[in-house]
């Protein structure tokens, strides 16, 4: 049978559009400063755009934990002359999405809309006013502190909410990627504080434009510099403190759940560390690589400690994370961190075989096309590469880059950003 | 688990007024000699393929004592064949670049691999080799039941909304079974063993109880070729008469409390409607689908508008219509109180928003937004292969037919105002309603549960 699945397969592949190199990345700086990555493909009738700034949480004042995600969540309450019910009406009458996100180095806002003139005018146009224009009603910062606070109050009562939080504040102490919005955090952030979050940090300068979708370079020129042109001036970068490792421990919360939620892990690297891809590889082998990774076939398919089991890096722009995490049934998370523990420990002292690693290369690699198969997730990596300042060829080079990594370099990585000193273990409804 | 919602569905059309699809042929169908019939959407935007097998059988078709059963065997079908050892399937996808997995809904089993059109071959040649081969052992089911619980507790039992939800269709259904969790009860998968999944895989596996979807960068007539060489193969047999367990009229409502370690307060609230049956002649399933959207199927929608906005009553609201599904329809309300206000406003303000339409009926404004809506999906949709596979699967589940997608839209567009006003007058009263309420319980006030200890063996 395999002999006539393989003729077969010669018919079955017909010429793709987008080829299996990376997609052609346009890039220039706008007359407003602000840096734009964009892709022109017609294929579909859609246009999507984000534009992101260095407005993330460890730009807000220590003591206002919230202030980044309430000045990013208010951008839609009110901008130029329109109030929140005219804004998400005009967006629904064009069929526009219009979504916001916010984390520890960005924030921003994303646009999809239909390509054709009116609706895309108009969907832009809306997208300018809300990021140039907030207005930041009284009335509704006071309405979205409240659900703000309520949302708070009801994540401490639950067990994944509280081992997030332990854990971030546990691997960063003192450093703003540790902390969390607090109920008395919000309650300090006033309108003034919003209006200055904005000034400081919504300019042009700190922007990443991406565009990809169904508009000419000209026309993508246009919409950026539209877009960012009446941004304000905003500051210079201010300093971050710097990542400080925290030293070995482990801390354990009394909680009613059945399952107990461990964390275990300790800041790693930032996204332009030269580690990276050693890094990604490892961690398929040890735990990111879905149901063929280590800490799955030992955890789960071997004793079925755990629905789901994983490890990750999150690489931000100082180091991110590095993190194990599981559920288990409360009486038995002892041995599962046993077995976690005794994983991670022959991986360090080992690292990957030869086979793993060859694996771990084949699934990222033939993989890439998957991950840039459709605009929006184009658009993720523009924005990415933006932000964090990586080459334009970095979909082009993926593949060269991850085929260089050897086992040596894998377990040189871990050696380097994965150190048990430094390991925190969260327990959350610990027996 | 995961489910498809009616407004998914009903965004189903080659939106060809506002971009002209490739092909006007597209998708493609074929049935094979034993019953499987084959869909194949083209779609060459990247050279990428996703294969999907779906059963038509879910939760829906279990029986009392061993719920639970169908998602079970899904864990189950990954634990090797007679050919290929346990979890050598996913590696074979991993190493192809590719990601699969796999869900239980209550009317069906999916199984879905996303890959470089290349590995297509291979996914079929192993997904074929399943449907027929599954090697299910006591070992292998003694391990996973403990994931499947593990799951249970992640899901249901440390979620308090979730326990409301399942408490809520406990009590909406006493004889229909979307009465039974999808997960199962704790408690039946504390007893189940491994013949029930072996029962439960050979009652339903069967290729005439199954359809494949594949859309992506292929040739339809290869694909279909490749289906004669792998599924083809696989011999069907009969099934088992399905009983059409229909819910006696309810007859005044009913209404229960979870408690659960929780802050804030949950309050569901779920009436019994008519699911979609016929696609030609129904037309309220099209126009509850309207009320929903008009209710809270956007950002303007009126929910969000009037009781999180406008009043500031709701931490959240929601209204949600399910109605292209085999079984019985409810449609819902959800929502938590904002703080300082209590369940019993969110129900009232709830109610009011109901009352209005039943009044006043909706705008002309509210209708237009709708239709907008439904074309912007559509287009937006075909963004994503994996949406477009989840749309024609999805609709084939629920016993109607992907060339049914057109339309189903072109019913969403023709609802008028008056139908609108009129579903909500005939079926939102209280003899067919169901409220669920969570009932927060502080933390330190609650004791550990402990699991059940095991009695298996």
């Amino acid at each position: 049978m395999k002999k006539i699945l393989l003729a077969a397969f010669a018919a079955l592949v017909t010429v793709s559009t987008l080829a299996h190199a990376g997609p052609k990345i346009e890039h220039w700086v706008a007359p407003s400063g602000a840096r734009v990555y964009f892709v022109e493909t017609h294929v579909l009738p859609i246009l999507d755009v984000a534009v992101d700034f260095a407005a993330g949480t460890v730009y807000g004042a220590p003591d206002k934990t919230g202030v980044a995600g309430l000045t990013r969540s208010l951008l839609e309450a009110g901008a130029g002359s329109l109030d929140e019910e005219h804004i998400s009406a005009k967006l629904v009458d064009i069929g526009a999405r219009m979504s916001g996100s916010a984390d520890a180095d960005r924030a921003g806002m994303s646009l999809r809309t239909l390509s054709s003139k009116p609706e895309r005018e108009a969907a832009l146009e809306l997208l300018r006013t809300v990021l140039a224009a907030p207005t930041f009603p009284e009335s509704v910062l006071v309405r979205e502190k409240a659900r703000a606070v309520a949302a708070i109050r009801e994540s401490d009562t639950r067990p994944d909410s509280i081992a997030a939080k332990r854990f971030a504040a546990a691997i960063y102490p003192n450093h703003p990627y540790g902390a969390s919005a607090t109920v008395e955090s919000v309650e300090r952030i006033g309108r003034d504080d919003l209006v200055a979050f904005h000034r400081d940090n919504y300019s042009a300068k700190r922007a990443v434009v991406a565009i990809i979708g169904d508009v000419s370079r000209a026309e993508a020129e246009a919409i950026a510099q539209r877009l960012t042109e009446g941004l304000p001036a905003g500051r210079a970068d201010a300093a971050v403190p710097a990542v400080t490792k925290p030293a070995r421990d482990t801390l354990k919360i009394a909680h009613p759940a059945t399952q107990s939620h461990i964390h275990i892990g300790a800041p790693a690297i930032a996204r332009n560390d030269p580690d990276y891809y050693a890094l990604l590889l490892g961690n398929y082998v040890l735990g990111g690589g879905g149901f063929v990774s280590r800490l799955m076939q030992e955890v789960r398919e071997k004793r079925g400690y755990a629905y789901s089991v994983y490890s990750y890096f999150a690489p931000r722009k100082l180091p991110g994370p590095f993190e194990i995490g599981l559920q288990t049934k409360r009486e038995q998370a002892g041995d599962a961190i046993k077995v976690v523990e005794e994983v991670l420990a022959k991986f360090l002292a080992d690292g990957p075989s030869e086979k793993e690693l060859a694996a771990a290369k084949s699934n990222l690699v033939d993989g890439l096309a998957l991950r840039i198969d459709s605009n929006a997730k184009i658009l993720g990596y523009l924005s990415a590469i933006g932000f964090y300042g990586l080459p334009l060829t970095y979909l082009d080079d993926f593949p060269a880059k991850i085929n260089a990594v050897t086992t040596k370099d894998v377990k040189a990585a871990f050696a380097r950003h994965v150190k048990p000193e430094h390991l925190v273990t969260v327990i959350v409804a610990a027996d | 688990m995961t489910k498809l919602p009616l407004s998914a569905l009903a965004l189903a059309a080659a939106m060809l007024a506002v971009a002209p699809a490739p092909t006007f042929a597209n998708p493609f169908e074929t049935t094979l000699a034993n019953g499987m019939r084959v869909i194949v959407k083209e779609d060459n935007r990247a050279p990428s393929a996703v294969h999907m097998v779906w059963y038509r059988a879910g939760s829906i078709d279990e029986k009392d004592g061993t719920s639970g059963v169908a998602h079970v065997l899904e864990h189950m079908m990954f634990k090797g064949t007679r050919l290929h050892a346990a979890g050598e399937f996913n590696k074979i996808v991993a190493e192809a670049g590719g990601r699969d997995n796999a869900f239980t809904s209550r009317d069906y089993t999916a199984y879905f691999q996303i890959v470089p059109n290349r590995a297509l071959p291979r996914m079929m040649e192993l997904e074929a080799d399943r449907m027929a081969n599954l090697q299910l052992t006591a070992k292998e089911f003694e391990q996973e039941i403990k994931v499947v619980m593990e799951e249970r507790r992640m899901r249901t039992e440390d979620n308090p909304q979730s326990l409301v939800y399942e408490a809520l269709n406990a009590t909406a259904f006493q004889a229909h079974p979307y009465r039974r969790p999808i997960i199962g009860w704790m408690d039946d998968l504390e007893h189940m063993n491994w013949k029930d999944a072996q029962d439960w895989y050979r009652t339903w596996y069967t290729p005439s109880n199954a359809y494949l979807v594949v859309v992506g960068d292929v040739d339809h007539r290869a694909v279909f070729d490749l289906a004669n060489k792998t599924y083809g193969k696989v011999k069907p047999h009969a099934l088992p008469e399905r009983k059409p367990q229909n819910e006696p009229p309810q007859a005044g409502i009913k209404r229960i409390s979870v408690k659960a370690p929780a802050k804030l307060p949950y309050l569901t609230m779920a009436w019994k409607v008519p699911r979609l049956a016929n696609i030609d002649t129904d037309r309220e399933p099209f126009a509850l689908e309207v009320l929903a959207t008009v209710l809270d199927g956007h950002d303007a929608a009126r929910f969000a508008r009037n009781l999180v906005r406008g009043q500031k009553i709701a931490q959240s609201a929601g209204a949600g219509y399910d109605g292209t599904l085999r079984g019985e329809a409810l449609f819902m309300f959800d929502g938590q109180p904002a703080e300082g206000r209590t369940v019993a406003e969110l129900e009232s303000a709830l109610r009011a928003e109901l009352k209005r339409v039943q009044d006043e009926g909706v705008s002309p404004e509210e209708l237009a937004r709708v239709k907008t809506q439904t074309i912007a999906s559509q287009v937006y949709k075909r963004d994503s292969m994996m949406a477009q596979a989840m749309e024609i699967g999805g609709l084939e589940a629920s016993g109607h037919h992907w060339r049914d997608i057109d339309k189903l839209l072109e019913k969403i567009r023709g609802v008028t105002a008056e139908e609108v006003q009129a579903v909500a007058k005939k079926y939102f009263t209280d003899d067919t309603l169901t409220v669920a309420v969570l009932d927060p319980q502080p933390l330190d006030q609650t004791k550990p549960k402990k699991s059940a200890v095991a009695t298996r063996h």
